[in-house]
């Protein structure tokens, strides 16, 4: 490609750009409208809408829809539904990112030390995360199942008597934990694996030589160097168990369970607003606060890791 | 990549009673991790006198087939897989187009608004999709595209991380220098897009088509609002319903969960590899 062609021309003291510059650019453009249009379409509009909504009060039927100000924000802070649907959302989540983080990190730290059976292993771990969320609620409720299921059999021969995991709404959170907790453990796993083989020996090697013990080896080495894989982990793993709804539905709103004593998540307050009572602009206010916390809290997380790390 | 199976204080006995306790805690946690899905296919064989029995059986005593043309008699299961499967097709090549293109054009080319548009295109993909799902449904109303399957696959058909996915491969891995060298020769931009960069990024491409494919055929809570007919329901609120008229027939519920993980599980087996790599990488971009 000959150079000149490359460079602007100027004519007049005008910088314009070359024939070729004006042709990709076009071309870029061309290419990129109907994929952002659509983009916008499908995201841009809605989040923005969704903020819009949020100050109005809409049945999604009559034309009239009165522009509220704040008073769908007002409402939530008093209402009972929404207020347990927040706390159990938010135990969810923390015991869920917790939880899976403690048992994974230490799992990844055996793992990173095998070679060939690792292998096998981390397709055994991953497996769970690459199934859909339906099919394996299905499979938990059964095992969770109060009179045959297998978990309370199993139990029986520690001299644990059968506990109502579904049933119970308090205990339901718990299964619902320890089944998210199985079905995202082999994403933290991974993440944690990359992370630990990309530290370079030679850091784990000083530790020894200076005499550092396994424990001092991993929370002086190995954690600070891990910083940047655990914000993904814990920022990828917050925002998913924010958004809980599907095994919630599946395991808790069967036809088994009195409707009382289903658990009470975001998702499921923000879907029965909207769809079973119609509450549009209410519905969408639940929806901005869900937004917020998750913003909230990545950007918390991401303020703190960077912090440590200075 | 290989590591000293402990440090090197512990001394040789030590190091191995380290490594042999690593496994064991691996060996057990593997067994717990693949029991629900044993549990699964083992009722899924019972016949039905063998489900409400105590103490449970771990395997079935006369395994039976009964479960899995049963469940194809009592509901359209048939259609609920070939509609996972047809949704799942159109968003995997929906997605791979898209992040191509939007890939490529942010990783090599330069025009004004690039770091702004690409800003927006990650930004937004830290929006949980439930917290705008009511006015994406709101805007298919007017246009009637509720209970079609149009409107089940339209949120699906651009994936954000695929997008960022794409430019950083294209970015890091294609030499700019190649696409030049493709101009010379007279190479229109779409050519070097679909021959050129395309086959260079094959494997990002087919990572990002398996994640497409799989973001699909576990779509549950938009297939449940807008799939209104039966007819099309996806394998998973198909199964949900199912689930809620025959909630004690385990036997025929795990057949049918077995039907729905089954095409997840084949797609591992082949390109297990593959997709741990790529969510190996999603850790180190991110």
């Amino acid at each position: 490609m000959p150079a000149e062609s490359l460079a602007v021309v100027k004519r007049g003291g005008v910088v314009w750009p070359s024939r070729r510059q004006w042709r990709l650019t076009g071309f870029c453009y061309v290419a990129l409208v109907p994929i952002l249009a659509l983009f916008a379409y499908i995201r841009v509009f809605p989040i923005a809408w969704s903020l819009i909504l949020s100050f109005y009060q809409w049945d999604l039927i009559s034309l009239h829809k009165p522009f509220v100000g704040f008073a769908n924000y007002v409402s939530l802070t008093h209402d009972a539904n929404f207020l347990t649907a927040l706390k159990n959302t938010t135990i969810y989540s923390l015991a869920t990112v917790v939880v899976s983080t403690v048992i994974s990190l230490p799992l990844a730290m055996f793992l990173s030390g095998t070679t060939r059976v690792g292998v096998f292993y981390q397709a055994i771990y991953f497996l769970p995360v690459i199934t859909p969320m339906v099919p394996m609620a299905i499979a938990w409720k059964w095992i969770y199942d109060y009179n045959y299921g297998i978990l309370n059999y199993a139990l029986s021969f520690v001299g644990v008597k059968p506990i109502p995991w579904l049933t119970s709404s308090r205990i339901a959170l718990w299964a619902l934990i320890i089944m998210s907790v199985w079905k995202i453990l082999g994403y933290n796993l991974i993440l944690f694996l990359v992370g630990i083989r990309n530290i370079p020996l030679v850091y784990l090697e000083a530790a020894d030589l200076d005499g550092a013990t396994s424990w001092q080896r991993f929370r002086f080495v190995t954690l600070p160097l891990l910083k940047s894989i655990l914000l993904y982990v814990l920022v990828t793993a917050t925002i998913n168990s924010y958004n809980v709804f599907t095994q919630v539905y599946v395991m808790t709103l069967g036809s088994q369970s009195a409707p009382g004593n289903a658990v009470r998540v975001l998702v499921y307050d923000i879907y029965q607003n909207a769809f079973s009572y119609f509450h549009m602009g209410y519905a969408s206010a639940e929806a901005v606060i869900l937004t917020m916390i998750v913003l909230v809290v990545t950007a918390f997380q991401f303020g703190f890791v960077r912090g440590e790390e200075t | 990549m290989r590591r000293p199976a402990g440090p090197r204080r512990l001394g040789r006995a030590g190091a191995w009673a380290l490594s042999a306790a690593s496994h064991v805690v691996l060996a057990l946690g593997a067994i717990l991790m693949i029991l629900p899905m044993l549990w699964m296919f083992s009722t899924s064989f019972k016949p039905p006198a063998e489900i409400p029995i105590w103490p449970p059986h771990l395997l079935p005593r006369a395994p039976t087939l009964e479960n899995y043309t049963g469940i194809f008699q009592v509901a359209p299961f048939g259609r609920f897989f070939l509609n996972s499967a047809a949704l799942s097709l159109v968003a995997t090549i929906s997605v791979a187009v898209t992040s191509l293109v939007a890939g490529a054009i942010f990783a090599k080319y330069t025009f004004p608004g690039r770091a702004l548009l690409f800003m927006l295109v990650i930004a937004t993909a830290i929006v949980p999709f439930e917290s705008y799902m009511i006015p994406l449904y709101i805007q298919l109303i007017p246009i009637n595209w509720i209970n079609t399957y149009q409107g089940i696959v339209l949120p699906y058909l651009i994936m954000s991380f695929g997008i960022f996915l794409m430019r950083q491969h294209i970015a890091s891995a294609i030499p700019t220098e190649l696409l030049e060298a493709a101009r010379v020769d007279g190479a229109s931009e779409w050519w070097i897009l679909f021959r050129v960069i395309a086959p260079l990024s094959s494997s990002a491409l087919g990572a990002v088509g398996i994640f497409a494919f799989i973001q699909m055929w576990a779509a549950f809570i938009w297939p449940l609002l807008i799939a209104n007919s039966q007819l099309l329901f996806n394998m998973e609120v198909g199964l949900t319903a199912f689930q809620f008229r025959f909630s004690s027939d385990y036997g025929k519920l795990m057949a049918g969960s077995v039907v729905s993980v089954l095409p997840m599980l084949v797609i591992f087996l082949i390109l297990r590899r593959r997709i741990i790599e790529s969510v190996a990488l999603t850790g180190l971009k991110g």
